[in-house]
């Protein structure tokens, strides 16, 4: 797997992601833990999160809900799309973005889509537009180590698995058809909607971390007067 | 001010209670490091309660609510993830302070006559900690709340004859539902609360009444007293000695009770599982339904123990002994000594033991069963049989012999002279 490479403090990226998020996931998944106006964290006026991101009729108080019925969800997908809203405390950002990276044809499956880190997904790869599409490459090694080596050099999302005949199969992803972007491109799309999923499971991450360090550096000094009370008491033990 | 006091005391004894509790307890002045984990114990305690107060005002005891709430308590409650992260941190603190605190006890033989009792109170708060934990664990609501509470539910229906009943009879219904949680909300935040907070009084009251053990062993309440001050000659007042060397226990304790909670409140999903942000589903079991890590050597005995004659009773029977059995540990020890310092190398050998088999047994309850793959087919007598179910086992029984070989290697132990005097 690949390390996503968004940055918690970085609010351009996290706008973007925010833009990519009610763009490409809202129309099927829920956010219902996530309020419009807490949008204001990433730099955001309320107007802004009104006229940009807010695509329905939800007030600036409402969560994110989706249009879609649960009902038609299970017709169509077989199970209501998820809530997203602490889905990267479930799987964590890595994950979620070699997720977006993994998509690639399989005219075996229902939707004609696979994932090589969720075999059998239930979801289309709903940006192929944007990325292309991709096919699986399979390579067979003789032993465990050759495979593991070769998915290490491949650098990006590899799958090592035992096939029969004792052999290791890698599987990794192989471009097919351009789309609208860049691989590169794609990669930063991908990574500023992880990045965004990130902030959205624990909104309060940035100032959980600053509140962090002044209640750290105000224990350290706590601790300098609480030794020496307690070596000055114990002057008459010693 | 003096007069008031004395008007208290004249109708609640205020001053002779503060005295024999702590203002003129008398203890050994000779704590080590060890000594700081039963007030930091205490003082989790009161995090914890004063944290789930605030928590009960904001969260929704019912199943179709109870995973939102908390989800609201991280994001539109004021401080609300602060008080939500320091239960969750302060949680697997009280454990980790509280085997800290058993282990010093089983170190210096705080356990050994006269203070029996003060023991036993405490291996009775352990059990109530373990209950109160459990509990407290279903309320998130999450995929490992519920399996978590399936499966641990599901052991007492493995006893014969009544167990479905039993079953049936804590969840309040065939399978964990609203009831459950319901009632497991009311046994977490005001039956075991109040049964801790007795139990604590009890050991507490017992300790002050035998007075503190210490690293050596020695009974200061025997030692002849110092002349100028009337205090044993290794004895000094608790206030302000014990006072002022606690609160910097208390600092430390809370630097790095804030580290995990500002910077790493999931603890790497051992203090929150990230399979708890998934909202409880009976329909779709997890594939790996691990406990959390206080309880996992335990679990980890559990899976190691095979079934016979049909039931898994004995894997839960085996579970139960291995917690009831640190009630018999005061007259297991047929020791000359007390303390660890003066004892010979087949207690030390058998203490190490014990912490490396209850660390192995804690490893092996987190992960999979399949971890180290499996032996042979051709290996005798475990060919086919996963590694880590042997080692498991292995260490279950090392586990059991530290207590039953105890009045054994204790009493045939060479130990050196107890001293009259603390060192140090």
């Amino acid at each position: 797997m690949e390390p996503a490479p968004g940055h918690r403090l970085d609010d351009a990226s996290l706008q973007r992601g925010a833009r990519n998020f009610v763009n490409y996931c809202l129309g099927c998944h829920s956010a219902r833990f996530m309020r419009y106006n807490r949008l204001t964290d990433l730099g955001l006026t309320e107007d802004q999160i009104r006229d940009n991101l807010i695509l329905g009729d939800a007030k600036i108080g409402d969560v994110m809900t989706t249009a879609m019925r649960p009902a038609d969800a299970r017709v169509w997908f077989g199970a209501p799309p998820p809530d997203l809203s602490v889905i990267a405390r479930v799987r964590g950002a890595d994950w979620l973005y070699n997720y977006f990276l993994g998509y690639y044809r399989d005219p075996g499956s229902a939707t004609g889509w696979n994932n090589l880190v969720f075999p059998n997904v239930g979801m289309p790869h709903v940006l192929w537009e944007l990325s292309g599409t991709n096919r699986l490459a399979t390579a067979e090694f003789a032993d465990h180590e050759a495979a593991a080596a070769a998915a290490i050099a491949n650098k990006s999302l590899a799958l090592v698995e035992p096939i029969p005949g004792g052999k290791y199969a890698v599987r990794t992803i192989a471009n097919e058809t351009p789309g609208s972007m860049t691989p590169v491109e794609y990669r930063a799309f991908v990574g500023d909607l992880v990045n965004y999923l990130e902030y959205m499971g624990e909104p309060i991450r940035n100032k959980r971390i600053s509140l962090g360090i002044i209640v750290l550096m105000f224990l350290g000094v706590l601790f300098f007067f609480a030794y020496w009370l307690k070596r000055e008491y114990w002057k008459d033990v010693h | 001010m003096e007069k008031m006091l004395a008007w208290i005391d004249a109708r609640f004894p205020l001053t002779a209670l503060w005295e024999s509790q702590w203002g003129k307890y008398v203890a050994p002045k000779n704590f080590n490091f060890w000594y700081y984990f039963g007030s930091l114990a205490a003082f989790v305690l009161v995090i914890q309660i004063v944290t789930g107060i605030f928590l009960t005002m904001n969260y929704k005891p019912d199943a179709t609510k109870a995973f939102e709430s908390v989800e609201y308590i991280m994001r539109d409650v004021q401080w609300g993830w602060l008080i939500r992260y320091m239960h969750s941190t302060g949680a697997s603190m009280f454990f980790i302070v509280v085997y800290l605190h058993m282990f010093r006890g089983l170190m210096y033989g705080s356990y050994r006559k006269p203070r029996e009792l003060v023991w036993i109170f405490g291996c009775l708060i352990y059990l109530a900690l373990m209950a109160e934990a459990f509990f407290g664990y279903l309320l998130p609501w999450g995929q490992m709340s519920y399996w978590g509470a399936q499966v641990i539910v599901n052991l007492f229906s493995s006893i014969p004859l009544i167990g479905e009943d039993l079953a049936v009879w804590i969840r309040g219904d065939f399978t964990i539902s609203d009831v459950t949680l319901n009632r497991f909300f009311a046994f977490h935040v005001i039956a075991l609360p109040l049964v801790l907070l007795g139990l604590v009084m009890a050991h507490l009251m017992a300790l002050h009444e035998t007075g503190s053990n210490n690293p050596d062993g020695v009974q200061i309440k025997y030692q002849p007293k110092d002349p100028a001050t009337g205090l044993p000659l290794d004895g000094i007042y608790s206030h302000p000695y014990y006072t002022v060397k606690d609160i910097v226990g208390v600092v430390v304790f809370l630097a790095v009770f804030s580290v995990i909670v500002f910077f790493m409140p999931e603890m790497g999903g051992y203090f929150i599982e990230a399979n708890n942000f998934v909202p409880a589903d009976p329909l779709r079991t997890p594939v790996h339904i691990a406990p959390v890590w206080y309880f996992t050597p335990y679990y980890a005995m559990l899976r190691a123990v095979p079934s016979y004659f049909g039931t898994q009773v004995w894997g839960v029977i085996v579970m139960g002994l291995a917690v009831m059995v640190f009630f018999a540990v005061p007259w297991l020890d047929r020791g000359a000594v007390r303390s660890v310092r003066y004892r010979g190398t087949l207690y030390k050998t058998w203490l190490a033991i014990f912490v490396v088999s209850f660390l192995v047994l804690g490893y092996l309850g987190v992960v999979p069963i399949t971890i180290w793959g499996q032996f042979g087919e051709s290996v005798p007598l475990v060919g086919g049989v996963d590694r880590a179910t042997v080692v498991a086992r292995v260490f279950t029984a090392l586990y059991f012999a530290f207590f039953v070989l105890m009045p054994w290697y204790t009493a045939i132990d060479k130990t050196k002279p107890e001293p009259t005097r603390v060192t140090g």
